[in-house]
């Protein structure tokens, strides 16, 4: 599967990637040869095998309900470009 | 009045007995090491040194020393890899996107060094997000190799992404630094700088505080300039963290007993998967060495196959993206890091990732939406997910033959700096002998073995089942016994 | 009793199904150990697992693993012993982290059952696709800066659960029970407190319409988090008028998601939600999958209250009553145990007659709670001890029912301080019909030639008499005997 340039204008906004018009192309070339050589995948058969979406086999562990965390707006915020009156600031949404 | 460059070029293990000794001070051992990053800034291993912290470190850890209360690393000057969180010390992944960033937390791992008593000298380069196999992506310039060539002048990489722990280690910057292994990244620097590095079995070391790049693939390892070494650091670093998920709630071997071991008995698995056509003939003679140095000391080998090897790296290159497109996400300049305004909210999220994320860091995102978005998750994602199942297997399969695999760590020995390196898919190619063993979640190290006929290091990889890193080093050990490798960088 | 849509072109029929966001009840978020209360300042209530900073991962509150289970079971669905956490991928202002880890293609709880009561007495059962557990997002405030939107992360991470119907539902008035059950039913598990001005319950609807007769689905529209029970039945109401007008106007509908202003009584388009989305879940590779056993299961289901269902069922069998009464009664935990207090050993009916229409309409009228009732379940349940044993006539009772209501005293209290005791000593009360009888030959006359309608004209003379306090029965009783004779 190759790409093209409305395909990568889509995956770009989708990631919130701002892909300037000039650098299309090239992106189209690169994303389809890195997707090309990764295509060799479909060869391999992996009928009936089911796959494997995490690195461990551990059971997930459970913690209790207990509130161990919080009331720290300093730190939260102390990293933030823009925050004011102990809440982050943005550009205005209009919903 | 102690040999300073002397101190610089001892082990962790010699210190520690020194430190004991009280033959020198953690301070005069910290401040050596600071002489010599500040000699070899030209190298660009540290994004930031942190001078201060090291010296007050030190400064306790020689009062704990004298209290008789010291730690298993009391007093050892460690880099730690810029991917790991330290609190109230710039935390960047190396990227832009991330620069001034304080984090208000320090990570586990770097956390139990400290306690431990190690001192830490800065905040180590790496490739972007650890994006890389070269250390060229770094926003803050790439890392140079301490070695060099025969007869040639140019700089080259050290590997990557935890090119900066490697660099550091090998010219002998830091007596041990963290790196973080996803697909390679703490084997194949260490391979191409002549050193030691583990990456253990996932779920060993507490993921909790580094920057994710591929949840599931990451993990914390030691870089070292010896065996030994990896083994003491490594234990303290590992250990169940209730805070990570996927950390095993398993004892921590005592490693360093098991560095005696030997490999009597023991079966080593070749895998002729391994040896493809056109395999660097100097890395497939130095396999052969390697098998024979472990003949020698009483091993027996055995060909295995591992027949998905080939797939391995496609598989990775739709695994890690994906996972590190969703990762990422969160750099979006509203809570932390750079932020470059815009009119609107989407506005203002697109330029922030346009500006804050570099070239490769910002392919691997546009692959990783697109194979997880609509009608072309199965073709891709979950195509990978069963493949790297198939792979998970043939190891398991592998270990009812052997005790332990042996391979070459990385097809090649280091590469210029300035080499041409515009293909993606290429230098990809760099990480095809230790992006198995990631997918496989089973662990890793690499050995110092020789110098090509360039006189650069190639090493060798040694792989185990999972939580069987003991056996791991009791090989490594072996391996490096018989190598002899001398030739460190930047030692006297 | 269908509800159709009269178009021009003939009858609509609106097809909903509605997703309920209900917040568990727990101390903690999912997968952090910062507070869950509601109201307090902001971003301080978040960890910086909730603020998405860099290298931080989750754990699972074991609790809301827990309350899911139970909701499930109350649902009477089908609990998955193997679950597992995808991450849904968008990007927004209060979503820290980039993407909600939510649960995709194998959720806690698969299908289940609501069972609607109907006011005509029929029952209704709609089906539960599936209920999920998900973490919020923060809430974006978009009024207290002029040009910027101000994010808190206090309820980023708060642990919820989606529980989606099926489209089963056929009007905006099932809609509404169905929420107000749905509520009923969390409300018992204690799993949700169904506050929706707090927003601990939202609901999201998905409304399209059809043709009455035909089977097809047509496009549907979302209308996100309307924030009562009142205002999503209007915005359904509103929504499938606006498709029919569409449809007949010769239009389309796209599949998009809109926002209920109840102000204007209209739904339109949400502008942040313009942009086509392409969630791209996959699982989180920071949490394995969600597995417990039967025993897990068991321990909960052991524990499960008594349902409205079964509640209702049991009141309709062990107190005679209606199944509509039983309905009211039990829909609220607390008002079912009032009832069960003050009806037993007594008339259950007049037990539910007092408490549904006496007590409700006092609280109502007073915007008071039950479990802040000034009139407890034991007072009410002596006050129809006193109507029982003849202590009180019932017109009485009512009037020390409402000082009842006015002071929180008890009945007895009452009746004693005020002399209220109704007469049912038979010498005074022949006393006053001897005196009216003497006062009334005509009427006597007339009672005795065959109008016995005057009886009650008897009976409120001889009540008139004794200031009301003579005992109705009583007093019947002797007037008939004496104009006999
Ligand atoms: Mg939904
Ligand atoms: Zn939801």
């Amino acid at each position: 599967m190759s790409l093209d340039k409305a395909t990568v204008r889509k995956i770009a906004t989708l990631a919130r990637i701002d892909v300037p018009e000039t650098d299309l192309e090239s992106t189209v070339q690169q994303l389809s040869g890195i997707l090309k050589w990764i295509e060799q995948l479909a060869e391999v058969n992996t009928d009936g095998v089911a796959p494997m979406s995490g690195g461990t086999d551990l059971k997930l562990p459970w913690r209790p309900d207990a509130v161990t965390d919080g009331g720290k707006v300093d730190a939260v915020l102390a990293n933030a470009p823009d925050a004011q009156d102990g809440f982050f600031g943005v550009p205005k949404v209009v919903e | 009045m102690p040999d300073f460059t002397d101190l610089t070029a001892m082990t962790i293990a010699a210190a520690r007995a020194r430190l004991a000794k009280k033959d020198f001070t953690a301070l005069e051992l910290t401040d050596a090491h600071l002489a010599a990053m500040d000699k070899a800034r030209d190298l660009n291993a540290f994004i930031v040194t942190t001078p201060d912290v090291a010296r007050e470190r030190a400064k306790a850890a020689d009062v704990r020393i004298q209290s008789g209360k010291a730690g298993a690393l009391e007093g050892i000057p460690l880099g730690i890899k810029d991917l790991f969180c330290t609190e109230g010390v710039q935390t960047t992944a190396a990227s832009h996107i991330l620069e001034g960033f304080k984090p208000q937390y320090e990570s586990t791992v770097s956390q139990k060094l400290r306690d431990a008593g190690s001192v830490m000298l800065g905040k180590l380069n790496l490739d972007e997000f650890a994006m890389g196999s070269s250390n060229m992506t770094s926003y803050f310039g790439p890392v140079k190799s301490p070695w060099k060539a025969k007869g040639r002048a140019d700089d080259l990489v050290p590997g990557g992404s935890s090119g900066g722990s490697a660099t550091a280690v090998s010219a002998c910057l830091a007596m041990g630094a963290t790196g973080t292994d996803t697909g390679g990244s703490i084997r194949q620097p260490a391979s191409f700088c002549g050193i030691v590095g583990v990456k253990p079995t996932y779920g060993r070391c507490s993921r909790w505080g580094i920057v994710a790049f591929a949840s599931s693939l990451d993990q914390a390892g030691p870089m070292t300039r010896t065996v030994r070494d990896a083994a003491i650091m490594l234990k303290v670093m590992c250990g169940h963290d209730p805070k990570d998920s996927t950390s095993a709630p398993l004892a921590v071997p005592d490693f360093e007993a098991a560095l005696s071991k030997g490999v009597k008995g023991l079966r080593i698995g070749i895998p002729n998967e391994y040896r493809p056509d056109g395999l660097n003939a100097e890395v497939a003679a130095l396999w052969d060495k390697g098998i024979q140095w472990l003949k020698d000391a009483g091993a027996t080998t055995v060909e295995i196959s591992l027949p998905h090897t080939k797939s391995a790296l496609p598989t990775y290159y739709i695994v890690a993206p994906a996972e590190a497109s969703s990762n990422l996400a969160r750099y979006d300049g509203v809570r932390f890091g750079q932020r470059v305004e815009g009119k609107t909210l989407d506005e203002m999220y697109a330029k922030t990732r346009a500006a804050g994320f570099g070239t490769e860091v910002k392919r691997r995102i546009l692959i990783g939406t697109y194979v997880l978005s609509a009608g072309y998750y199965d073709a891709y994602y979950l195509k990978a997910q069963k493949v790297r199942a198939l792979i998970a297997r043939d190891f398991t399969e592998a270990f009812e033959k052997c005790d332990a695999i042996l391979t070459p760590t990385a097809p090649s020995a280091a590469f210029g700096l300035h080499d041409k390196q515009d293909d993606p898919v290429a230098m990809y190619l760099n990480d095809v002998f230790t992006v198995p063993a990631s997918l496989a979640g089973i662990p890793g190290a690499s050995v110092p073995a020789d110098l090509n006929s360039e006189g650069l290091p190639l090493g060798l990889q040694v792989l185990t089942k999972r939580w069987d890193e003991e056996t791991m080093f009791s090989v490594c050990q072996v391996l490096e016994d018989a190598a002899k490798f001398p030739f460190l960088k930047g030692a006297p | 009793m269908s509800y159709v849509i009269k178009g021009e072109t003939g009858q609509w029929e609106v097809v909903i199904g509605l997703e309920v966001h209900a917040q568990v009840i727990s101390k903690s978020k999912l997968f952090s150990g910062a507070p869950t209360e509601f109201g307090a300042g902001p971003n301080t209530q978040v960890s910086f697992i909730d603020a998405g900073m860099p290298g931080m991962l989750p754990v699972i509150n074991a609790h809301a693993v827990e309350q899911a289970v139970r909701t499930g079971l109350g649902l009477k669905a089908k609990i998955n012993q193997r679950s597992v956490f995808a991450r849904k991928n968008y990007f927004y202002a209060d979503l820290p982290q980039g993407y909600q880890i939510s649960q995709y293609d194998m959720p806690i709880v698969g299908e289940g059952t609501l069972i609607l009561d109907m006011p005509d007495g029929t029952t209704r059962a709609i089906g539960i696709e599936r209920l999920h557990l998900e973490q919020d997002a923060g809430k974006s405030v978009h009024d207290m800066h002029p040009s910027k939107t101000f994010i808190d992360l206090n309820r980023a991470g708060v642990p919820l659960m989606e529980i989606v119907s099926k489209p089963d539902l056929r009007s905006p008035e099932e809609a509404g029970l169905y929420l107000k059950k749905l509520r009923s039913i969390l409300r018992y598990l204690g799993t949700c407190d169904g506050n929706m001005e707090e927003g601990s319950m939202r609901c999201d609807a998905n409304v399209s319409v059809r043709p009455v007769g035909s089977t097809e689905l047509r496009t549907r529209c979302e209308i996100k988090n309307v924030n009562s029970v009142r205002f999503v039945m209007q915005a359904i109401e509103h929504e499938a008028m606006r498709h029919v007008d569409v449809y007949e106007s010769g239009g389309s509908i796209n599949q998009e998601t809109r926002l209920y202003d109840s102000n204007k009584g209209e739904t339109r388009p949400m502008r942040s939600k313009e942009f086509a989305h392409d969630y791209r879940y996959f699982p989180d590779p920071d949490l394995q999958p969600l597995e417990f056993d039967d025993a897990f299961v068991a321990a909960i289901k052991s524990k499960l209250p008594e349902l409205p269902d079964d509640k209702q069922a049991r009141f309709i069998k062990d107190y005679g009553l209606s199944a509509y009464d039983a309905g009211v009664l039990v829909a609220e935990q607390e008002n079912a145990l009032y009832f069960e207090e003050v009806a037993k050993g007594r008339d259950a009916k007049l037990a539910n007659n007092w408490v549904s229409s006496n007590l409700f309409g006092v609280l109502n009228a007073r915007g008071v709670a039950i479990g802040d009732s000034p009139v407890s379940a034991k007072n009410l349940g002596r006050l129809l001890d006193l109507i029982a044993d003849n202590t009180l006539s019932s017109r009485m009772a009512k009037e020390v029912f409402e000082i009842m209501a006015e002071t929180g005293n008890a009945p007895d209290a009452i009746v004693e301080e005020r002399g209220m005791k109704q007469i049912t000593d038979t010498g005074a009360i022949d006393a006053a019909i001897d005196q009216i009888i003497a006062q009334n030959a005509d009427k006597v006359e007339q009672y005795r030639s065959g109008k016995e309608q005057l009886m009650g004209w008897f009976v409120g003379q001889v009540m008139k008499a004794t200031q009301g306090k003579a005992n109705p029965g009583v007093c019947g009783e002797l007037l008939r005997k004496k104009l006999k004779s």
